[in-house]
């Protein structure tokens, strides 16, 4: 059972994160949307790491929070977006109609669900356990099935990579390049 | 402490698709859409903790797809934004005919 400190930071990062997300949503310039969507994410690292996935919150805050929102970031100012007076706000009526309509719905799916309970084949077994991590340490339990059973996943992604940055680069370059 | 995940994730995911519907600059549409993977992930992370580590690859799966999508969509909004000098949806109807 956790105890009261792993519970109460638990709570306290989970609160940060929708905090952070609600802000990132109503913010009108990009650029403080960009950072309290940073914000968001290195709680959830820290949710990963509480949550016994320590390798995946550190890539969380390598990949994501380092990588990906530096490139959003990048983009920002190289389209020189930062102004807020130029960046469209809310949509229309409708469109806040529209979103609070899909909240409501989307949360009602989820107090629904909460009531369920699993059906029999979903009912955890063994799954999950603590003796593979004491011995293979945390990247060790994750490589293991990555380079065993998703070993072609794993190099598939490979070629969706290659694929992404050779479409980021004919897609992004300047038409002058085919006039000339 | 899977409900909390669970609920959290969803919360998030909620917040995401609002964002998505009520936005109209699109990097922040595609910032939401991040929002949502990043959900998603925290699905897969919490139910690794009762089903095995296997929800923790597909977070790192998952995470490669976001960054794909990432760069090539960022390179499709600059090459829009080059053509009509806006990122507001609002003025890009180049597929309504």
């Amino acid at each position: 059972m956790p105890n009261f400190f792993y519970q109460f930071n638990f709570y306290l990062f989970g609160l940060i994160a929708i905090a952070s997300a609600i802000a990132f949503v109503t913010r009108k310039s990009p650029v403080a949307a960009a950072l309290w969507l940073v914000n968001t994410m290195f709680c959830l690292a820290a949710l990963y790491v509480m949550l016994d996935a320590q390798f995946i919150g550190v890539i969380q805050v390598l990949v994501y929070a380092g990588a990906i929102m530096v490139v959003f970031l990048f983009v920002v100012m190289l389209l020189n977006l930062g102004q807020p007076t130029e960046i469209a706000d809310i949509r229309g009526k409708w469109g806040k109609l529209a979103a609070a309509f899909l909240g409501l719905a989307l949360l009602a799916q989820v107090a629904a669900l909460a009531g369920k309970r699993l059906p029999e084949p979903f009912i955890p077994g063994t799954g999950y356990n603590a003796e593979t991590v004491r011995d293979l340490g945390a990247v060790g339990s994750v490589a293991q099935p990555l380079f065993n059973e998703y070993l072609l996943a794993f190099e598939l992604t490979s070629i969706l990579l290659l694929v992404a940055i050779l479409g980021a680069v004919v897609i992004g370059r300047r038409r002058r390049i085919d006039a000339r | 402490m899977l409900a909390e995940s669970l609920a959290l994730s969803a919360v998030l995911f909620s917040i995401g698709a609002i964002g998505v519907l009520t936005r109209r600059n699109a990097i922040v549409i595609f910032m939401c859409v991040e929002l949502m993977l990043n959900a998603v992930n925290l699905t897969f992370v919490a139910l690794s903790k009762v089903y095995g580590v296997a929800g923790q690859v597909f977070v790192v799966f998952v995470m490669t797809v976001a960054a794909a999508e990432a760069a090539v969509g960022l390179a499709i909004i600059i090459a829009i934004f080059r053509h009509k000098q806006t990122v507001n949806l609002e003025n890009i109807n180049l597929l309504k005919g």
